[in-house]
């Protein structure tokens, strides 16, 4: 088993997909069962049908990053209920049941690493925390992050799995789409990178705000990413959606990804994108 | 949906009522009558409409007969000039905008468009824009900024419409790269959300320096019924969903959203479209006024900073 994916003592598993305990899993995708220790051995992906399972944001980041090289910052962010929002269950109690299910404050993880030897700012969301929802605390976070990126002139990473905008902080959620993509703006201005990695799922308020405004957005393979979500989507237009509809090799197909990279992939397709970018340019940009 | 809401019936009823004896007694004969009901019906309608629900609201901002974008932009602005098109794929009907003068300057607005009837909501398809109709907005937007014109905005739409094609043409991506372009424009914006503020589609075009909302407006990150849905698997419940949000234009200012909330006639903006344009007109006025002297870095970073600070959470020391 490589070191990264190794679990590490006291750390939860991804809450989506719950491996047994056991030498067999049940892909989510194919619905077959397989040896888990070969999924393990491709870095949890189904040696069937090659499909990604959904990993935790501490597993993604480990699997991503220079051994070690991860610092976490605003660790300490956590949510408040400002719309005192409460259906079946408050809003409180929900955020409370995610970071115990999670071990997590929140839906996103962010800090500084480094990948191949380039120092970048990483943030990667967590699905298993509310859906990976971005309310007030993610889009503080990643705002926090772009920001942190410009002051030390060193490129963007995000991955996202989220849903979108979650419903409990209403407006507020909504508002951070802009935040997040006014901050990418001066980012933009600073002419400094960012990478944007999507993987299973990535919809609705993160797909229509940060998620598609890199300067190289990349998807794992067959990862759900639109707007949209398809049980919508089918409830609208009243017909069944055409076959790999919503997936990475679709919207590939569409124009609307610079490429889709297998997981094993992901890291050396990184160092090569951020060596570009280290690389000295050829005159001073204007 | 009914041009009568429930809600009204009792004040429409007693309107009627007074019309009804003006008619058949004449206004001299029936002066104290009329003296006596007109009286019922003023507080009547203060006890209505003075206690509007979240939902009520909704109502009203749905409202069949309310003034769309090209009605306002009709009562507001000179020599308006539609402009069509996002330059790529074509013309999307569910937003409209174009050249047009406001008290004498020039300006470039954008809107929503629903239709007022079946035919034209089919056309604009009910208000809910595809990719290209953002792109348009976009296009719209960055001519005004390369001539140095204001750029203002009516919000007016259930949400971007969720479809085959918008997906496939990028939806995510056009409502993305909108909210990034204007964070940067270089110019003064003004959003007013005149009806529906449906969520990122609402958004797409909202990215201003002064967001401001009309009283019986609505704003929200997802409509009542798509909260109400996930929530309880029932789209029935979207009235409690819509309280539950704070969707709002008194919600959203004490949560520090919006610049201001533009009165409406009594009843609501249906009831009087000129009434309803004169007051966006002077609150219009106003802030423009307050954003003109500024330079555009001074207006890209006011525009910043307002969506820096949105955001409730708590940082343990």
């Amino acid at each position: 088993m490589a070191w990264f994916w190794k679990k590490k003592e006291g750390e939860e598993r991804p809450t989506k997909v719950q491996i047994a305990e056991g030498l067999w899993v049940k892909c989510d995708s194919c619905k077959e069962i397989v040896y888990r220790a070969e999924v393990d051995r491709a870095g949890r992906v189904c040696p069937r049908c090659r499909y990604p399972f959904r990993i935790s944001a501490r597993e993604r980041i480990a699997s991503l990053v220079d051994e070690g090289s991860f610092e976490e910052r605003d660790a300490r962010l956590t949510a408040r209920d400002p719309l005192e929002f409460k259906d079946t269950k408050k809003y409180t109690d929900r955020v409370k049941a995610a970071k115990k299910a999670t071990g997590l404050e929140e839906a996103v993880l962010s800090g500084t690493a480094r990948i191949g030897g380039h120092p970048l700012v990483l943030a990667a969301f967590e699905f298993g925390f509310m859906g990976g929802s971005m309310a007030s605390v993610v889009g503080e976070k990643l705002t926090r992050a772009i920001e942190l990126a410009i002051q030390k002139r060193i490129p963007l990473v995000i991955v996202s799995a989220s849903g979108g905008a979650r419903m409990q902080e209403g407006i507020l959620s909504l508002m951070q789409m802009a935040k997040t993509a006014a901050a990418l703006h001066r980012l933009a201005e600073e002419r400094l990178p960012y990478i944007s990695l999507l993987t299973d799922p990535t919809t609705g308020g993160v797909t229509a705000s940060f998620a598609m405004l890199g300067d190289v957005i990349m998807a794992e393979p067959r990862a759900l990413i639109g707007f949209a979500g398809p049980r919508v989507i089918a409830e609208t237009i009243r017909q069944p959606l055409p076959e790999g509809f919503q997936r990475s090799e679709f919207l590939l197909q569409h124009g609307q990804l610079d490429l889709v990279v297998e997981r094993r992939e992901l890291r050396e397709t990184l160092r090569r994108v951020l060596a570009f970018f280290a690389g000295p340019p050829s005159q001073p940009a204007p | 949906m009914p041009d009568e809401l429930e809600f009204e019936k009792p004040i429409l009823e007693l309107e009627n009522r007074i019309a009804e004896i003006r008619a058949a007694e004449g206004e001299a004969a029936s002066r104290d009558a009329i003296g006596k009901l007109e009286e019922r019906l003023r507080r009547l309608q203060q006890k209505v409409y003075g206690s509007l629900t979240a939902w009520q609201r909704a109502q009203l901002a749905r409202h069949p007969k309310r003034p769309h974008a090209l009605d306002l932009f009709r009562l507001l602005l000179t020599d308006f000039v539609e402009l069509h098109g996002d330059r790529v794929f074509g013309d999307d009907m569910a937003i409209v905008g174009g050249l047009a003068g406001f008290e004498g300057e020039p300006v470039v607005v954008v809107g929503h468009q629903k239709g007022r009837d079946t035919r034209e909501n089919i056309a604009r398809n009910f208000g809910m824009p595809h990719p290209e109709g953002y792109r348009k907005a976009l296009r719209l937007m960055q001519l005004a900024e390369k001539f140095g014109k204001p750029v203002i905005t009516f919000i007016d739409t259930p949400g971007a419409y969720p479809g085959l094609g918008a997906e496939e043409r990028g939806q995510a991506e056009a409502i993305a790269r909108n909210l990034r372009e204007m964070a940067g424009l270089r110019t003064p914006i003004i959003s007013v959300v005149t009806g529906e503020g449906g969520s990122g589609g609402a958004l797409a075009i909202g990215v201003a320096n002064r967001v401001l909302m009309l009283e019986h407006a609505i704003y929200s990150v997802i409509s009542p019924e798509g909260c109400a849905a996930i929530l309880w698997g029932d789209a029935s419940k979207a009235p409690e969903a819509a309280r539950l949000m704070r969707t709002t234009a008194p919600d959203l200012q004490r949560l520090g959203i919006i610049d201001g909330v533009v009165p409406e006639p009594v009843g609501g903006a249906h009831r009087n479209w000129e009434e309803a344009a004169g007051n966006l007109r002077t609150a219009l006025r106003e802030h423009l006024r307050q954003l003109r002297p500024r330079s555009p870095g001074e207006l890209v970073q006011d525009r910043y900073e307002k969506f820096r600070r949105i955001g409730v959470f708590d940082e343990p020391a």
